[in-house]
């Protein structure tokens, strides 16, 4: 069996005095596309800030292809949470996209044409091509959205964080991002999303990482997002109504 | 050059590198930072003078950076002790603050120092206090100051332009490839302190605050490109400085008062007609 990408043993972190994560342990094989599940306050943020070293960790390991975080952060990707940034900074959509870019080009580089190219491709990829120009408080949320997906494309990472990618976005905006991180998948990608739907974790992720405060399960979305794992994550607090498919289960964030 | 002419460049130098600094104290939402540093780099100064025993520019960046860098210290300290930011800060610049005060009044009474002076500045004497530079001649030693710090902040900003923007836009992307962000963090205070301590002579440290912050919030509503809003930015200062002056000369008042006045106009009038964000086109 292949080695796993990505290795987390014993991670704990806390806000203030309050523990977030505890003895968190899992192991994400390479290629794999992983939904990050779990109630309000389950630590979905804090567990990738705390992967990325944005978060102090209490004790625990974290490595990336054997390596820690320092070594391997030129292959990792990151996508924060939409409302992380403030959209009313001057600058535009092809800008923001070029940011991505910033560690590749190095210190006292400025982006060159080629750069802004690529920028440029990313957005395309994104359908946003359009709105290259455009300032970045002028797109609605989805467009944001996609921006900051085309943003972390040109990083070309092996192994990308989302922090809730679909949340508030429209339905083009949704299909176009699920379209891309499946085809990340394809290329062999590994890709982990904190996702806030559990309606459509079965059809977006072949791997789901159920999360509170602690792993509550972890494995292939086909053999472990059943009603018991989802009650026990939950705390039972969920109207789980009816089989899988049938109605709306959110978490509302 | 004339007396007025030294004044003038003086106030605009003043406009200029607090212009240019104040964009990202407004994009960093750290606006307030300005106004502890302005009070808390008196302390710098009074501890450079007790050292050295002289009010001269070198020493007096030296001990407004290490204020400025112990200001910004507290607070980020204070606040991961719980303390509320604002609370922190108010905290912490008021007692800095204080013992620069304690300071200036029991050990340095007799200089070149007051508390007066301190919070108002006065550019009038200004050109008295010159030093002799090669070829140029005799230069007032506060519009020296002002262009190295201008030239510090001007270099500073221009070689890190896209560390400085990601910093300020996406702190936790930056710090995920690599970027220093505390790091970066602290330098940006440096530049906020030297600026203030070259102003200090001028505008003093309450106005000061005026020339960092109002001119960069009026250049924040004309412009969606970053470099524009620099470059209004550092136009704002600039006319707020020499109009003021001229405002001052005209009904006989303070200076600094005037100069600070002006960047208020500045404000309000972009506030009013901004073709992008002002009152009329939300309203028209």
């Amino acid at each position: 069996m292949a080695k796993p990408i990505i290795k987390i043993e014993n991670l704990s972190a806390s806000y203030r005095k309050n523990t977030v994560l505890h003895d968190v342990n899992f192991d994400v094989m390479s290629g794999s596309l992983t939904g990050i599940v779990g109630p309000n306050g389950a630590g979905k943020s804090t567990l990738l800030k705390t992967m990325l070293n944005l978060h102090p960790a209490l004790a625990g390991s974290v490595s990336f292809f054997g390596l820690p975080f320092a070594k391997a952060k030129k292959r990792i990707g990151y996508v924060p949470q939409r409302g992380s940034v403030d959209w009313d900074f001057p600058t535009d959509a092809l800008d923001v996209v070029t940011m991505g870019l910033y560690g590749q080009i190095g210190w006292l580089r400025r982006p060159g044409r080629l750069h802004k190219e690529k920028a440029y491709e990313a957005l395309e990829k994104m359908g946003m091509a359009d709105y290259a120009d455009r300032q970045i408080s002028q797109l609605s949320g989805g467009q944001q959205q996609r921006v900051f997906l085309a943003r972390a494309l040109v990083q070309h990472a092996d192994i990308y964080f989302m922090d809730e990618p679909l949340a508030g976005v429209d339905a083009t905006t949704e299909r176009a991002i699920m379209t891309i991180l499946k085809e990340l998948k394809s290329i062999g990608k590994t890709v982990m999303v904190v996702h806030h739907d559990l309606q459509t974790v079965e059809d977006y992720f072949d791997h789901v990482l159920f999360l509170n405060q602690t792993v509550i399960k972890h494995g292939k979305t086909g053999h472990i997002f059943t009603k018991e794992n989802i009650a026990k994550t939950y705390g039972g607090n969920m109207h789980w109504k009816g089989e899988v498919n049938q109605g709306v289960v959110h978490s509302f964030e | 050059m004339t007396y007025t002419g030294w004044i003038i460049l003086t106030a605009a130098l003043v406009g200029l590198s607090c212009g240019i600094t104040g964009v990202f104290l407004i994009l960093r939402k750290q606006a307030m930072m300005a106004d502890a540093i302005s009070h808390t780099v008196l302390l710098g100064i009074v501890i450079a003078f007790l050292i050295t025993s002289e009010v001269s520019g070198p020493y007096m960046l030296i001990g407004g950076i290490f204020a400025g860098l112990l200001t910004a210290f507290l607070v980020q300290w204070l606040n991961s002790l719980k303390v509320q930011q604002d609370a922190g800060l108010g905290i912490v610049f008021t007692t800095l603050f204080a013992i620069g005060v304690i300071l200036i009044a029991t050990s340095a009474g007799n200089a070149h120092l007051d508390i007066q002076h301190a919070l108002m500045g006065e550019i009038t004497f200004i050109p008295f206090n010159t030093v002799t530079l090669p070829i140029i001649g005799d230069v007032p030693q506060a519009t020296v100051l002002l262009a190295a710090v201008l030239i510090i902040v001007v270099i500073t900003i221009t070689l890190f332009y896209k560390e400085w923007k990601i910093t300020s836009f996406d702190p936790a992307l930056a710090a995920s490839i690599g970027i220093p962000v505390l790091l970066m963090h602290y330098v940006f205070m440096s530049l906020v302190s030297i600026t203030t301590v070259a102003s200090f002579d001028a505008v003093g440290a309450i106005m000061v605050v005026a020339m960092l912050i109002t001119p960069a919030a009026s250049a924040y509503l004309w412009t969606d490109k970053l470099h524009n809003m620099l470059l209004l930015s550092g136009a704002f200062g600039v006319i707020s400085a020499i109009t003021g002056y001229y405002v001052a000369a005209w009904i006989d008042t303070s200076i600094s008062g005037s100069m600070a006045f002006m960047t208020g106009i500045v404000f309000f009038i972009s506030f009013i007609f901004s073709p992008k964000h002002g009152l009329i086109v939300k309203y028209v």
